[in-house]
């Protein structure tokens, strides 16, 4: 079973479509003990980084997932991916998850707009669980993005600066992009999780 | 790199997909569901629903499409037509969409604009322009479905959708629109140089030639289409390995 986490900031319902599409036993749910039950977690996340955190700390699962999370895998996807870093930086300084080492900073592409919006290519930097080649397009939306050691970015894209795109550190795993709007490369990815 | 992004446009009535030439004399041509598998299946990098009832019992139909669609179709979904609210965009949002466009109701309330970009980001926010050449070397923005002229011109309009958060513009030129002869090159050139949100190319294509043009010639982010791909004359796969060929980063 794979818990999708409900806390009040998330495009929910496309991650579950897109689980249920592949035939992947899911569940939405904010109950703790569907967490510690579940046998892995997706954290979505859409809007802005001290918001989200608060709706998550509100929500009393915020030591739960960390917990869990030494125990089995978790997906972070978009700003769900952001929690995971230790700090944020939009608008003020919030303090992250931590499940992965680094912070989240604005972007500064050279003579591009942000947000960055639209299909970019991954380009491998350390083979995870989730990825083994690059070159598969995916789609990102977003104007904040990690900054951390290149020994957790599996795939980073290019858009005017080398953006992580997709980030891991042991079992704890974090995507820029939207894998339930990335067409198959995206859905591959959701298939490679669930099969951890 | 971002790759340009390919566009089928489903014109939606009462729950069936039509096409209409110069916004005149509308052929049916299938069920939206279905066309938008098969576009999905092509390598659409985006499908945008424009529901042309825009009545209270056709919105219901077209939400219903939204919801079916996003249970088997992972790219983005923008769905348009008759958005005048708020409210409007939630509904839509809520049912799987993943942007909403906005055309005349942004024009009578541009404030519709700002505030949707405010509650639900920029990122959802498409404002659609209908516009034609007004004779005297300018362009003049037209509404429902390019009928009446506003009086309202191209590069203010475009300014000013750009200032209030808008996150894309698709621009339909109502004078290529359906006559098959291209885009309208200098009307995109002439909005892409006026703002920094991408630029959606909308009406003319009749061939795969035109989608190479499009990229090379203006800085248009996308080209939408939607006669050439309903009648199966070109698929989006075809339009994707052409771009490849003429080293267009595309998916």
């Amino acid at each position: 079973m794979t818990a999708i986490i409900d806390y009040g900031a998330g495009n929910l319902f496309s991650v579950k479509n897109a689980l249920d599409y592949l035939g992947i036993e899911n569940i939405i749910t904010k109950n703790a003990d569907d967490l510690k039950n579940a046998d892995r977690l997706i954290l979505p996340g859409v809007g802005a980084f001290p918001d989200a955190m608060r709706m998550l700390n509100n929500s009393g699962l915020t030591e739960i997932i960390k917990e869990e999370a030494k125990k089995k895998p978790l997906l972070g996807i978009c700003l769900g991916m952001q929690m995971l870093f230790e700090k944020g930086y939009e608008f003020e300084e919030t303090e992250g998850l931590g499940l992965i080492k680094g912070s989240v900073k604005l972007m500064t592409p050279k003579d591009l707009p942000i947000p960055h919006i639209g299909w970019n290519e991954l380009v491998l930097n350390n083979s995870c669980g989730l990825l083994q080649k690059g070159g598969e397009y995916v789609y990102f939306v977003h104007s904040y993005a990690a900054d951390c050691p290149s020994e957790n970015v599996s795939a980073y894209c290019d858009y005017g600066m080398k953006v992580p795109a997709l980030v891991f550190s042991g079992n704890v795993y974090g995507a820029q992009f939207h894998p339930e709007k990335s067409g198959e490369a995206g859905l591959e990815i959701l298939k490679k999780f669930a099969s951890l | 790199m971002l790759a340009k992004r390919i566009i089928p446009c489903l014109d939606v009535r009462n729950g069936k997909v039509v096409k209409g030439v110069n916004f005149e004399g509308i052929k049916d041509v299938g069920d939206p569901v279905e066309l938008a598998v098969e576009y999905n299946k092509q390598g659409a990098d985006e499908i945008v629903f424009y529901d042309i009832t825009a009545s209270f019992e056709g919105r219901g139909v077209m939400l219903d499409v939204v919801r079916r669609t996003a249970r088997q179709v992972f790219v983005p979904l923008c769905v348009g037509g008759g958005i005048g609210s708020v409210d409007d965009f939630r509904e839509v949002l809520r049912a799987g969409a993943d942007k909403v466009s906005v055309n005349s109701q942004a024009v009578k309330n541009p404030k519709l604009i700002s505030d949707a970009a405010e509650i639900f980001g920029s990122q959802c926010v498409v404002v659609g322009i209908d516009a034609k050449r007004n004779g005297m070397g300018g362009y003049s923005v037209y509404i429902n479905g390019g009928r009446v002229d506003m009086g309202l011109d191209l590069g203010d309009w475009v300014k000013e959708i750009s200032e209030r958060g808008a996150g894309e513009i698709c621009l339909n030129s109502i004078d290529t629109d359906g006559v098959r002869g291209g885009f309208d090159i200098d009307m995109l050139n002439f909005v892409c140089e006026r703002v920094t949100i991408p630029v959606i190319a909308s009406g003319g294509c009749g061939k795969l030639e035109h989608f190479s043009e499009v990229f090379e010639k203006t800085n248009s982010s996308a080209a939408l289409a939607a006669s050439l791909f309903h009648f199966k004359e070109l698929t989006v796969g075809e339009v994707k390995r052409h771009l490849k060929e003429h080293n267009i980063p595309a998916r």
